[in-house]
């Protein structure tokens, strides 16, 4: 068993046209500039992958990682928790343009329904959105005298991720708080896609330290040093 | 007579009531200043919801790690006993009753208790991020806040005009004017600015204030 991949672009060509792309990260921790990027480059070059749509907890800064694919016209739709950032002009021209569609999720709704799409449940009750918009047309139950709204499982065709060390079992660490959501897109895609900062034997990630299992993970490319998209944008990137 | 608190001062007397150790989800803005104001010899533990618990000040300039932030995407550092976790177990804390405070801001409370603090309403895009999560499951929902908006409109009302955040979540206010409790959907006047009368706070409150029991001075210090 070996999930290595000889190179970026190699890890990525499982992603096509139309796919549901879920994307680690809160904001810059945990983005994976260098897949997002390379995905990017394809489209210019290729017309392709085009209609993605987009599921990370933001709707992409400045204009690197997700911003720059909004930019780039590749993404038909962002289901995401909160659309906003420091420069959200990506998003918001083509939002209020009509070009970007939306589906407006709760951050911690947005979390349990990928880990239900991961964990085989196809929907569940939470509290969060009762008696709001973003509870219309939702089935209501009441439990314990208390009401719920019904959400449903949210999956992938492909989860893209960053960690910080892997094995070529699949196993993951990860950074500090760049976890965030990618443990839950790793579990919730049908292929998950993983730049690892290191790439070391399998044992050298001692088991008990192990946050992802290598089952949740396919495909992988080291990427040494990867760049930050928060460090990105704070130098000025483009 | 102080005419009203300021901001620093509405969050002083909102950290005097924070336990030792509580745990304390602090909302993104003005509600992160409360920390500023623990009192000495309390240990309190803060939870942001991107996925850790026990995070301290803000490194210095120059030393930030941008994959070790918070909610506000602002850097942070780690107290000794911190620890990392993923989304659903961060959303697990707080919608599964563990944490022991979430202090939100807001932008109308109603005297049932329903808050309003994500949208303004149509025009804009749309943004929630975890304020529809945090106003569930923290045994306190507290809400730190100007008495008035910038118009000099009351903030507490009998029913939120604007998008709700959460229904019947709110469980005291600190305000620039006063401290109030929701209890049974009325609000109930704990404090109250020295120099002002029930009568006064009354006009610029838009449900009624209902006594019960003794209503304390709101004393704070110069900030």
């Amino acid at each position: 068993m070996d999930k290595i991949c000889p190179t970026i672009d190699d890890a990525l060509s499982v992603i096509e046209d139309d796919m549901v792309v879920m994307i680690g990260g809160f904001g810059g921790a945990g983005a994976p500039i260098e897949l997002i990027h390379a995905l990017v480059e394809r489209y210019k070059k290729t017309g392709s992958p085009a209609r993605l749509t987009v599921v990370n907890n933001n709707a992409g800064n400045g204009d690197v990682g997700i911003a720059a694919m909004i930019y780039a016209g590749m993404v038909a739709k962002m289901v995401c928790s909160f659309p906003r950032s420091s420069d959200p002009k990506a998003f918001t021209e083509k939002y209020l343009a009509g070009q970007i569609g939306l589906e407006l999720v709760p951050q911690g709704t947005l979390a349990e329904r990928i880990r239900a799409g991961g964990a085989g449940i196809p929907a569940f009750y939470t509290p969060t959105s009762f008696g709001t918009e973003l509870a219309e047309g939702k089935p209501i139950e009441e439990f314990e005298g208390r009401k719920y709204v019904q959400e449903r499982w949210l999956k992938a065709d492909v989860a893209i991720i960053k960690a910080e060390k892997a094995d070529r079992k699949g196993n993951l660490t990860y950074r500090k708080a760049a976890r965030n959501f990618a443990p839950l897109m790793a579990m919730a895609a049908k292929v998950t896609v993983v730049q690892a900062s290191e790439v070391v034997e399998p044992g050298r990630i001692d088991a008990e330290q192990v946050i992802t299992p290598g089952l949740f993970v396919d495909r992988i490319v080291e990427v040494p040093n990867p760049q930050q998209e928060e460090a990105l944008l704070r130098q000025g990137a483009k | 007579m102080t005419a009203k608190l300021s901001n620093a001062q509405i969050a002083w007397r909102a950290a005097q009531d924070i336990q030792d150790g509580a745990y304390v989800n602090l909302g993104i803005g003005f509600p992160e200043m409360v920390a500023k104001f623990k009192p000495d010899g309390r240990e309190v533990i803060y939870h942001t919801e991107n996925g850790i618990l026990d995070f301290g000040e803000a490194p210095p300039v120059g030393e930030e790690d941008w994959d070790l932030i918070n909610a506000g995407k602002k850097a942070v550092t780690l107290n000794p006993g911190a620890a990392f976790f993923h989304h659903a177990d961060s959303f697990a804390m707080v919608r599964g009753g563990h944490l022991d405070v979430a202090i939100l801001g807001a932008y109308e409370v109603a005297e049932n208790g329903d808050l309003a603090n994500w949208s303004t309403g149509p025009g804009s895009v749309p943004a929630v991020g975890g304020a529809m999560d945090l106003v569930h499951g923290a045994k306190n929902v507290v809400v730190i806040t100007d008495h008035v908006t910038k118009k000099g409109e009351p903030k507490l009302v009998k029913k939120c005009s604007l998008p709700l955040t959460g229904v019947g979540c709110v469980t005291r206010i600190y305000t620039s004017l006063a401290v109030i409790d929701i209890v049974n959907q009325r609000f109930v006047l704990r404090e109250k600015l020295p120099g002002m009368s029930v009568e006064e706070l009354q006009a610029v409150t838009g449900a009624e204030l209902v006594i019960d029991g003794t209503v304390g001075d709101l004393n704070v210090p110069e900030l």
